[in-house]
């Protein structure tokens, strides 16, 4: 691998007869993590007048525990691994809790006003996907000792995902929320498939184009000075396009369309070196974005909306006005926890959880937390860099990228930056399937970058031969 | 493939660059306008977030802040709503807040500095401010009575502590609901508002303090307090009183109420001259005095000073440079002269107060949420009017209107209360107002109390007629509590 520069950030670490496990650091930035979650619900508590009621000592024990848990876990089955990557999740796991509990009890104080029956908390319920999201976290590092044999379900992974992303489709268990055909519903269970078909994509994904990407990377003629590949193997990219627009078009859901063709041109980029994927991805972006725009009015009333959300303050722009009027209102410190007016953001605890946060803690508190996901993206694609198994680059680096284009996607949107689109806050939002989905990143994360920095020597994959040979070439 | 991960992470870093610097431009640079935007109701929820303090009579709470189930938190109520509507005003979301309400606010909602020891508890432990109690001077006995006696009529009350200068009633009819200009419901609050300002009447007018009325006859009081600290006459000073005044270097002639001449032979002492309220004898005593002797003594008593009581009173004038016709009028409180009911309270007051005026004030004491006192309002002496005995001679004076004159029916059993009667034009064909004045006792009075009608009928009796049994019923109401 070359690198341009001697300092380059990414550039993989020399390799040290002992190497540290670094596992220290990991439990110090924990306790640190849920230092600062405990002392937020200090002052949810004392701001409400509740004070630390048992029940919150009980939720931050057990909070703790958790991340304890998957300390513990890290500490024996990925020795190796980041040690950055499980306190900041954590951290966010927290700050997403201590919101959703803060609008839980602004709900139960109107409720108490208004002498309605009060509604059920759904912090308890965001904490049982916490414990959910623990036990697959530690499973994903107990059964996947290398990360490569994933490589070995590639076609079933590809399947599985895109069934699970149809599936809201299908008659019966489908469920339509707020006009998107997101849900799945058995019983009471719902779920969100395209959470855990971002999962099997990437590592579809990852395994097809190891595979493919020196044929897809083969230059046939050249267009106006534009690299173009061979028409054949244009099939991958227009599939991916189709399967989009489909999302698009049948579930109505912007965000998750634009969060599949933006991470398969990126991993076609990052795979086969040519930038001519990035363009050729970005024409049939704007291609059916236009049609999209042109077609469909809901598409049409978001762009609308989001060129002059004033004008339509009462309708389609409320939320992002009313998200807007709660940053505002934060300013540069912030209300304080408990203190502004979260719930007057509709989806507060979902999709405009980021602006509720932004109210209480001020751009101060949301500095802090986009760079929190700035860390958890770099490290995922230090990770990536590092590893030695194409494979394993592909992976870690799309895993890494699906956090980003959601963490761009949504937290631009709610701030009217981009046009809005449903996507979840990654550990914030309310939600099991995005909370237990990302978890579930992470511990991928944790396994390749373990591999990473094993010092015990690994005989390389087939596959690296294979990036040897064409890049020699 | 590590150079494409880093090109994009270099194109990903640059994105939360872009979201930052958005972030950066509402939380920061457009914060302020965002907050003003309509439809942004932060500010408001804010305010009504807090339970606002409560403004008492005595002990009760007149108005005060309860918990709602709606999206708003508080609810200002008030109870007795008309009565003291002139001393609350009302908090309103859409017009703001008039009255107590609008100059105690900051007390109200708890942002006053005298707050700052609490607000250092609430910056550690979070909490919302929670907002001060103000305790007005008002006498509930003294605003009831006057209320129900302006009830079906147009005008005000003021009663006045003479020897400090607490307002003890502060009272006007038409009045308002404040609770519907309180409301929740933005529609009922502009049907209502839009309906009292269509209202001839005026009901949103605080007339106690700001509306303005030519003092008529009971202006004589100061032309008399001039006539006394000249030292040139005494209440036995015999003055010219015919049937008519020839107004000087003009063709007009101003005439007695009741077109006679004021004692036999055109000749009248200052006694029975302020007795019977003749014209003509103050007229001239006006001229005698000169212009800037009236306006000294009238400024004395507060004329050409604007107050705050907190609430802004309207400054009450005596005109500037009158020719000689124009200061015989204004002598009778006629012309350009204005007052309030509050100033024409102030004049009796001091008069009553051995002519001392004190500065009025509608605010006893300020209380933490947790009651200690963190303000009392001390009396304030505003000007000394008059020698205390030029004061007891114009107060003899007084109790003789009362007594003998044209203010009987201000008599009460067994208390000597001293008054005058007063009715004023207020333009050609315009309807009079009637006015009365008054404190009691005589000699030690423990309230003094000024009472305009407006609209009121004709003759001077309407002064005596109207206002007199509305002040002997805010007197008796002060005496009877003591």
């Amino acid at each position: 691998m070359s690198t341009t520069s001697g300092t380059d950030l990414f550039a993989p670490e020399e390799k040290p007869r002992k190497k540290p496990t670094r596992r220290w650091v990991e439990l110090l930035l924990l306790v640190l993590a849920w230092g600062i979650g405990l002392l937020g619900t200090v002052q949810i508590g004392w701001v409400t007048g509740e004070g630390m009621t048992d029940r919150l000592w009980i939720t931050a024990g057990v909070v703790g525990a958790l991340a304890l848990t998957m300390h513990i876990v890290i500490r024996i089955w990925a020795k190796y691994a980041d040690p950055i990557l499980l306190p900041v999740a954590t951290l966010l796991t927290m700050l997403g809790l201590l919101m959703i509990y803060r609008i839980d009890v602004a709900a139960a104080r109107r409720a108490d006003l208004s002498d309605s029956p009060a509604p059920t908390p759904d912090v308890y319920s965001q904490l049982t996907w916490y414990a959910v999201a623990t036990i697959l976290f530690v499973a994903v590092l107990v059964l996947l000792q290398d990360h490569r044999r994933l490589a070995r379900y590639t076609y079933t992974f590809g399947l599985a995902g895109l069934v699970l992303l149809v599936l809201p489709l299908a008659p019966v268990i489908g469920t339509t929320v707020n006009g998107a055909t997101l849900w799945i519903r058995i019983g009471d269970l719902s779920f969100q498939p395209a959470e855990a078909a971002k999962i099997f994509l990437v590592i579809f994904f990852a395994g097809y184009l190891v595979a493919k990407r020196d044929s897809l990377a083969v230059v046939r003629t050249k267009f106006l000075g534009i690299e173009l590949p061979r028409p054949k193997d244009l099939g991958p990219l227009l599939i991916a396009w189709l399967i989009s627009l489909a999302v698009l078009v049948f579930e109505r859901d912007l965000g998750t369309s634009l969060l599949f063709f933006g991470l398969f041109v990126a991993m076609l980029y990052i795979a086969t070196q040519r930038r001519t994927w990035i363009f050729l991805g970005g024409l049939l972006f704007l291609a059916g974005a236009a049609a999209a725009y042109y077609n469909f009015s809901h598409v049409r009333s978001r762009v609308t909306v989001w060129l002059d959300p004033w004008a339509y303050a009462d309708t389609g722009g409320y939320q992002i006005v009313q998200s807007i009027f709660g940053l505002a209102n934060g300013g540069v410190l912030g209300a304080g926890l408990g203190q502004g007016f979260p719930n007057l953001v509709p989806f507060a605890k979902t999709d405009f959880i980021f602006a509720a946060l932004g109210e209480e803690i001020g751009i101060t508190g949301l500095f802090a937390m986009v760079m929190l996901y700035a860390i958890l993206i770099e490290r995922g694609l230090r990770t990536a860099v590092s590893v030695r198994d194409a494979f394993g680059q592909l992976l870690a680096a799309g895993l890494s990228i699906v956090l980003a284009i959601q963490v761009f996607v949504i937290i631009g949107g709610v701030t009217g930056l981009i046009p809005l689109t449903g996507l979840t806050t990654p550990f914030l939002s309310y939600g099991g399937s995005s909370l237990v989905a990302n978890w579930v990143i992470v511990a991928i994360l944790l396994r390749i970058s373990d591999r990473a920095r094993r010092p015990d020597t690994v005989a390389p994959s087939p596959d690296d031969a294979m990036t040897q040979v064409v890049r020699t070439i | 493939m590590s150079r494409q991960i880093r090109r994009l992470s270099f194109v990903f870093a640059l994105l939360m660059v872009a979201v930052l610097v958005n972030i950066t431009l509402i939380q920061v640079v457009n914060a302020g306008d965002y907050r003003d935007r309509p439809g942004n109701q932060r500010i408001l929820l804010a305010e009504y977030d807090r339970e606002r303090g409560p403004i008492l009579v005595g002990t009760d709470p007149v108005a005060r802040s309860v918990e709602t189930g709606g999206t708003l938190t508080y609810l200002r109520r008030y109870s007795n709503p008309r009565l003291y509507a002139p001393v609350t005003g009302f908090y309103s979301l859409i017009y703001g807040a008039t009255g107590l309400e609008r100059t105690e606010n900051r007390i109200l909602n708890g942002r006053s500095d005298i707050f700052a020891v609490d607000r250092i508890q609430q910056l550690i432990s979070g909490r919302q401010p929670v907002g001060g109690a103000v305790t007005t001077t008002i006498d509930a006995a003294a605003q009831r009575a006057a209320y129900l006696g302006l009830r079906g009529k147009k005008g005000a009350v003021v009663a006045i502590e003479p020897a400090t200068g607490r307002i003890l009633a502060s009272v006007q009819a038409p009045s308002f609901d404040p609770n519907r200009l309180s409301s929740h419901d933005p529609n009922e609050i502009r049907d209502y508002y839009a309906k009292l300002e269509a209202d001839p009447d005026k009901p949103l007018l605080n007339r106690p303090v700001v509306a303005l009325n030519p003092p008529g006859s009971t202006f004589k009081l100061v032309t008399a307090a001039a006539a006394l600290s000249s030292g040139r006459f005494n209440p036995n000073s015999v003055l010219p009183g015919p049937r008519t005044y020839d107004l000087p270097l003009s063709d007009r002639e101003l005439r007695n109420w009741n077109r006679q001449q004021c004692g036999p032979g055109g000749k009248v002492t200052l006694r029975d001259a302020l007795a019977i309220s003749c014209n003509t004898a103050f007229a001239w005593l006006g001229n005698e005095l000169g212009a800037d002797a009236l306006r000294e003594q009238s400024e004395l008593f507060g004329f050409d000073t604007s107050f705050e009581i907190p609430l802004r009173a309207a400054t009450s004038r005596f005109p500037t440079d009158p020719d000689e016709p124009q200061t015989a009028l204004s002598a009778i409180g006629q012309y350009d002269v204005r007052a309030t009911a509050l100033q024409m309270a102030m004049v009796t007051a001091a008069i009553g107060n051995s002519g001392r005026t004190m500065a009025p004030y509608l605010i006893q004491e300020v209380r933490a949420p947790d009651l200690t006192i963190l303000q009392t309002t001390e009396p304030e002496v505003f000007a000394d009017a008059l020698r205390p005995s030029e004061a007891l001679a114009l107060t003899e004076m007084m109790v003789n209107v009362v007594e003998n004159g044209t203010g009987t029916n201000a008599q009460i059993p067994d208390v000597r209360v001293a008054g005058k009667t007063g009715t004023a034009q207020t333009g050609n064909d315009r309807p009079t107002v009637a006015w009365f004045v008054a404190f009691a006792p005589a000699a030690a009075p423990q309230v003094a109390v000024a009472v305009v009608v407006e609209e009121a009928g004709a003759e001077e009796v309407s002064g005596n007629g109207l206002g007199a049994p509305i002040a002997k019923d805010v007197i008796e109401a002060v005496l009877q509590r003591r």
